[in-house]
């Protein structure tokens, strides 16, 4: 494990403390890195036993829509990722409503379960945050 | 206060990193700890001794070093983001290391705040 947590050994550098991390994820998946890096972090932290959860607005909630064929512009497909994260005890998976309406969008076009929340919904949420990384 | 840094964009085109710089020399004027530095995505590109800026430019990566080893302050480069984008031990500039995404998430964890930088 400490290869992937950076040298870190997990129990003795964070002496069991356990904060609330948001990961904000609001671009799309493909056209910039910033999904697919975002996903590299969020799977480390699960290493760490954290509160982790996800959020998704803007174009980020594109992230999550399902039958993602990327063949066509020769970047691999890393959305099946996001069904791995139950497995990873990641299971708080947050999108904006307001965002998926926009995109002409239902929770239906998802690849995994997930809480649709209002603009207020989440932003009480992220104010109860300890740390909030967004991509 | 201590605080946590992330940066996840390159010098020049973007003006995150400047403003990070901004940000943590202001800090640590007013008299706060930086617990570490951490470069993500582009961010990375911040890390390379290679950059030759015009004189009457500002160079962002000299400047960091050189804060860094004024106040010694923990730089720290993503090792998978950074042999994506060609940044290696060997043009690594002065005071900065490569390891782990573990080194953001720790750091979120022991800083009082975790401050971003990005678009």
């Amino acid at each position: 494990m400490t290869e992937s947590t950076g040298g870190i050994e997990v129990e003795e550098e964070t002496a069991g403390r356990v904060k609330k991390f948001m990961f904000v994820n609001r671009k799309a998946p493909y056209g910039t890195i910033y999904a697919l890096e975002g996903l590299e972090v969020v799977l480390i932290s699960a290493a760490f036993d954290q509160d982790v959860s996800l959020a998704f607005v803007d174009d980020g909630v594109y992230e999550l829509v399902k039958g993602q064929a990327t063949k066509g512009i020769d970047v691999k497909n890393f959305s099946p990722t996001y069904r791995a994260l139950e497995g990873y005890d990641i299971e708080k998976l947050y999108v904006d409503a307001e965002s998926l309406k926009a995109r002409g969008l239902t929770e239906e076009n998802l690849i995994v379960p997930v809480e649709v929340l209002s603009n207020e919904e989440m932003a009480d949420l992220m104010a109860g945050q300890d740390v909030v990384i967004s991509f | 206060m201590k605080f946590g840094i992330m940066i996840n964009e390159g010098p020049y085109t973007h003006q995150s990193t400047d403003t990070a710089y901004q940000f943590v020399k202001a800090a640590l004027a007013k008299g706060h700890q930086i617990h570490r530095v951490f470069f993500y995505h582009d961010g990375v590109n911040n890390a390379t001794r290679l950059t030759e800026p015009p004189q009457d430019d500002r160079n962002i990566v000299n400047r960091w070093s050189k804060l860094a080893e004024e106040n010694g302050i923990d730089l720290v480069v993503c090792v998978a983001a950074a042999l994506r984008r060609g940044i290696l031990e060997e043009n690594l500039a002065k005071g900065f290391r490569i390891s782990g995404l573990g080194q953001l998430v720790e750091s979120g964890i022991q800083a009082d705040r975790l401050v971003v930088f990005g678009d």
